[in-house]
């Protein structure tokens, strides 16, 4: 399998603080990877470089073997990246159709093709019937499942989730599970998330690499870094011990 | 591209603009001149309202000295046509790049260095001042003494020279108000007209989506300029005198956006809706108060004011979205 992410001693600093200190690790193709860890480790500094919405202070992310470390975040997306916000930000005053075609013409010129392409993720995301309902009314549940439809419209190569299942009732996290899981099987997409909900963590992810104050603390499947004692150490407290 | 501007029209549409549009091609025939020259100024600001409604109500940018364009727009074909006999329509030609260019140098400026919101606004307004005060020294085009084109009496309507009756003028300011309407139409409909959209709705989520946002907003910029252009070139031709203290006046430019906001921002048919209830309006209780034997200096003003009071209170997505529902013709994208 080969690398398709791979960072390299990435870094960023807030004034004094190392937010992520070094940290490298390699996304394969056509595997789920999350990356965890307790409040304030780092997690979406990270993920903000990967999608190009924060710039490196150290340290490189290649992806499919080019740089895209301090690429803009439109760029980041056109060459195959496409993200979810952990506070949701879909288009508001826009019907859930209109936010996915939005998406879909990043890779398709006329309105018609895109509209197409839309329809089909909204199917596969469960919200074909509630296409006509302007964004904001939407639930919670519903108004993340239209991000990652937003952010599977512009066929990207690797999706990041940041907190997707945040907030979300068990039935609902079971239900995004699913619907991730399915869509990494059928078309190989590969999948990065930043999550806290350790229940979907340990049902998804064939990887898993722990942030704990912006330091790699562990890697590996999510077996061996729940039973690593540095891990349980920080992440799930040390009485846990 | 057979009839791209009408597609996704239901019939219920189609007899609701056929009949306005009727009635505003036979208006000119059935009233008298000073009704007229108020329906010239209402299609005025429709047509003003359509182009700047590009900028602010599809791709989110608010810009309050949109009587830049205007002015230059004017000012382009006036000086060409009384120094060099260029006509409006050539002089009109020249107008479109000289003011998209403006506004491309406003967009450059502000969205190069992340200037957004109410800075951006305050900086249209910043340029609109600039440019009058400008144009007030700038002794090439008369300076603050103004620029007058010749008038005569004409025995016929010279189209190509836009010298001619009222009644030519407002069939001119009527078919661009028409072709506003279906640009309009046409952008809103388009891969650009999505993507301004999104920016409107969520700058930061545009991008994450792959949108280049610079770029398309140096678009709506440029284009809504482009637009409002000709409203300038009409101006001139019509009132055939231009002063930098009028012109380019802040009035100007909140006149302009007024019938969008009590219309209706980012719809296709409010910002003509706006035009017709806030100039239609404005002039009947003028002119009732003058009835009265009430002469009320500001009184005009004051209308503009309780109007956009009204509106922003009980309707604040403008008066068309909800008229629109009531007669079953809505519009998609809001």
């Amino acid at each position: 399998m080969t690398a398709l992410l791979s960072l390299d001693r990435v870094s960023k600093r807030f004034r004094g603080l190392l937010a992520v200190d070094a940290v490298s690790f390699d996304v394969p193709e056509g595997v789920i990877f999350a990356v965890i860890g307790p409040n304030g480790a780092g997690k979406t500094t990270l993920f903000n470089m990967i999608a190009g919405a924060m710039t490196l202070d150290d340290g490189a992310i290649a992806f499919a073997g080019e740089q895209i470390g301090g690429l803009t975040p439109d760029a980041v997306c056109r060459r195959g990246v496409a993200r979810t916000f952990q506070l949701v930000r879909p288009f508001p005053a826009l019907s859930v159709e209109d936010n996915v075609v939005i998406g879909a013409l990043l890779r398709h010129r006329g309105v018609g093709a895109a509209r197409e392409r839309a329809l089909a993720v909204l199917r596969r995301l469960d919200l074909f019937d509630k296409r006509h309902q302007i964004a904001a009314t939407l639930t919670l549940p519903d108004r993340k499942r239209l991000e990652v439809a937003r952010a599977l419209a512009t066929e990207p190569k690797l999706l990041l989730l940041d907190e997707v299942m945040a907030g979300l009732r068990p039935t609902e996290t079971d239900r995004m599970v699913a619907t991730l899981r399915e869509i990494n099987r059928e078309s190989g997409l590969t999948i990065l998330l930043i999550e806290h909900v350790m229940r979907a963590v340990m049902a998804l992810a064939a990887r898993v690499l722990v942030l704990d104050h912006g330091v790699a603390i562990a890697a590996g499947t999510p077996e061996d870094v729940v039973r690593d004692p540095a891990v349980v150490r920080s992440y799930l407290g040390a009485e846990a011990l | 591209m057979s009839a791209t501007w009408l597609e996704g029209l239901s019939p219920r549409h189609m007899i609701f603009l056929g009949v306005i549009l009727a009635a505003l091609l036979i208006a000119p025939w059935l009233v008298n001149d000073y009704l007229l020259t108020v329906l010239i100024v209402i299609l005025y600001f429709a047509y003003t309202g359509q182009a700047w409604n590009i900028m602010m109500g599809f791709a989110g940018q608010l810009s309050l000295g949109h009587a830049i364009y205007a002015g230059i727009g004017g000012y382009v074909a006036a000086v060409l046509f009384t120094r060099y006999g260029v006509g409006p329509w050539l002089g009109f030609l020249v107008a479109i790049p000289v003011c998209a260019a403006c506004g491309a140098v406003i967009g450059f400026l502000a969205f190069r260095f992340g200037v957004s919101g109410v800075y951006f606004a305050i900086l249209t307004i910043a340029f609109a001042e600039f440019a009058r005060i400008g144009f007030d020294h700038l002794d090439f085009v008369n300076a603050s003494a103004g620029l007058f084109l010749p008038v005569k009496q004409y025995a016929y309507n010279d189209l190509w020279r836009l010298r001619g009756s009222p009644r030519m003028f407002y069939y001119v300011i009527l078919a661009a108000t028409v072709f506003a309407l279906i640009l309009s139409r046409l952008l809103l409909r388009s891969r650009m007209g999505y993507f301004w959209l999104a920016i409107r709705e969520d700058e930061q989520a545009a991008r994450a989506a792959g949108i280049d946002t610079f770029r398309y907003k140096m678009y709506a910029v440029m284009i809504s300029a482009a637009v409002t252009s000709f409203a300038g070139v009409f101006y001139a031709f019509f009132y055939n005198n231009l002063f930098p203290e009028q012109v380019f006046n802040i009035s100007r430019s909140i006149e302009m956006i007024l019938g969008p906001i009590i219309g209706g921002i980012g719809t296709l048919f409010g910002p003509i809706l706006g035009a017709f209830v806030l100039t239609g309006l404005a002039e009947s209780v003028t002119s009732a108060l003058a009835a009265f034997g009430v002469d009320l200096p500001g009184a005009k003003q004051i209308f503009y004011g309780i109007c956009l009071l009204l509106v922003v209170v009980a309707l604040p997505e403008g008066i068309w979205p909800w008229l629109a529902r009531r007669l079953g013709v809505g519009e998609r994208n809001r």
